[in-house]
């Protein structure tokens, strides 16, 4: 079958719609395949495209943004890679800007006054950038394109000086991003704002790479019916509402047949829902919030997925934090119910 | 030849998707016809639906916003018994799951890959679980992707 494919394989790889067809295999789940964005931001901007260098682009898709969603594709190829951005580049049909990649010199106080005054309110007071993902077209929003996080340090190494500066003077239509000139600012400005986005450099938003249990246990002193009867009672008390009872084969096995030694409670506060998915719609592996009751000769146990553990899969540092709430969650209500 | 064309798919992204630690893919397909795919899709995979939790309907009965967001349940019963006797601290990740959802008139489906679960076991036979599982997820989606 391997000597069959591969021939196959390179005449794909190598045909005319090479970018095309690695753009929709790699990019277009996130950035839509027209590039209008979605899970990423769009990238079919005309104002992004004017600014966006290929060297900045071609950083972004090797090194990612490290905690903001965008992973870093280590396996394409070189060619893979610049087939990408010829795709990207010609839904402009305009020549990538070439940036001289020196320092600018401004003053970086003043660079942090303006900054202060004019973008921490998207940037976020340290950079950080706005809550969520790219664009969402599934669900209300505070802004309709998620503020990049100019701290970020994927950002910060793909990004030149003069690219920096050159957004501030274009500013992005189709999004918050006004051109500086709109506010009255000069190009000196622009310098002094560059300065200072230097400065806010983090070392890195991902999460440690130590390997988390992948499950949160507990076991309990009480029959299966009694501790089910306080997992409810400890669910209810920590605000989630038991949607559903069931055994773990059930839709599986016959009815009746089920093995009733394994029940799965689900439940949910779908206020704690809708702020989840407003910060990553990918929450959905998440769902819905559940714990198993195992029964066995030696007792009932209680079992839930460690929140943390797959939190790693998605790169979301914000996620993170929720999934550390989930866990401490996850870890009461299981506490409550077998005490 | 449909088969021949996934298999060739899936040989042509499968060292991208191994290199992934969730599987996603964007269908052009709205929601219904999507869903109504994936779960012709997991049946071709030999896997059973057990259950389709309604997100969105929960979510809007308590006045939130949102369009459409599932999550299908599937397994094969054999072999949820078979795993969940030997390994019972794996029950928590079962049966397996794909989230489907609409994002402007098109639909991402996602699934997790088992990246996360694999540090922790040895066992031969649950590690090609593991390959095995992620093979198949990685044709139902394929083929929801494709499908037109």
């Amino acid at each position: 079958m391997v000597l069959i494919l591969l021939p196959l394989s390179t005449v794909s790889v190598a045909g005319s719609g090479e970018g095309a067809v690695l753009y929709r295999q790699n990019c277009s789940v996130c950035h839509g395949v027209d590039g209008d964005g979605g899970v990423g931001i769009p990238l079919n901007l005309p104002d992004f495209l004017a600014v966006a260098s290929d060297d900045y682009l071609r950083n972004t898709l090797r090194d990612g943004r490290p905690g903001r969603v965008m992973p870093a594709f280590t396996s394409l190829s070189d060619a893979e890679v610049e087939a990408i951005i010829g795709y990207i580049r010609s839904w402009s049909g305009q020549e990538a800007p070439v940036y001289h990649k020196h320092a600018l010199h401004g003053d970086v106080q003043h660079g942090r006054q303006l900054f202060e005054q004019h973008c921490t309110a998207c940037h976020g007071n340290r950079g950080q950038g706005g809550t969520g993902t790219g664009v969402t077209f599934s669900r209300p929003r505070e802004a309709p394109v998620m503020a990049p996080a100019l701290d970020n340090p994927g950002f910060q190494d793909s990004v030149s000086d003069a690219m920096l500066k050159a957004t501030l003077l274009r500013g992005r239509k189709g999004t918050p991003m006004p051109s500086i000139a709109s506010l009255g600012l000069k190009e000196k400005d622009a310098d002094d704002l560059v300065a200072y986005l230097r400065t806010l450099k983090i070392e890195s938003l991902a999460g440690d790479s130590e390997a988390l249990e992948p499950v949160i246990r507990y076991e309990s002193e009480y029959d299966l019916e009694q501790t089910l009867e306080n997992l409810k009672q400890a669910v209810v008390g920590r605000n989630f509402r038991v949607i559903r009872e069931q055994y773990l084969d059930q839709g599986l096995a016959a009815e009746g047949e089920e093995d009733k030694h394994r029940v799965i409670l689900y439940f949910c506060n779908f206020a704690f829902l809708n702020d989840a998915l407003a910060i990553d719609p990918r929450v959905g592996l998440f769902l819905p919030c559940r714990i198993t009751l195992i029964e066995t000769e030696h007792g009932v146990q209680l079992m839930s997925i460690n929140p943390k553990n797959l939190s790693r899969l998605f790169n979301n540092s914000e996620l993170d934090r929720y999934c550390e709430q989930m866990h401490d969650l996850y870890a009461e209500i299981m506490e409550d119910a077998t005490l | 030849m449909k088969r021949l064309f996934l298999l060739l798919s899936l040989f042509l992204v499968s060292p991208l998707l191994a290199a992934q630690d969730l599987f996603m893919v964007r269908s052009q397909l709205p929601f219904p016809e999507a869903m109504s795919v994936l779960q012709q899709s997991i049946g071709e995979s030999g896997f059973h639906i057990s259950r389709v939790q309604r997100v969105d309907i929960g979510l809007t009965k308590s006045g939130y916003k949102t369009d459409k967001y599932r999550i299908v349940f599937f397994g094969d019963l054999d072999e949820l018994h078979s795993v969940s006797d030997r390994h019972p601290d794996l029950i928590p990740y079962l049966p397996l799951k794909i989230a489907i959802f609409a994002e402007n008139g098109e639909t991402l489906l996602l699934a997790s890959s088992f990246k996360h679960l694999r540090p922790f076991y040895t066992s031969p036979d649950l590690l090609q679980k593991f390959d095995r599982w992620e093979s198949a997820i990685r044709e139902i989606l394929e083929r929801v992707r494709v499908a037109e």
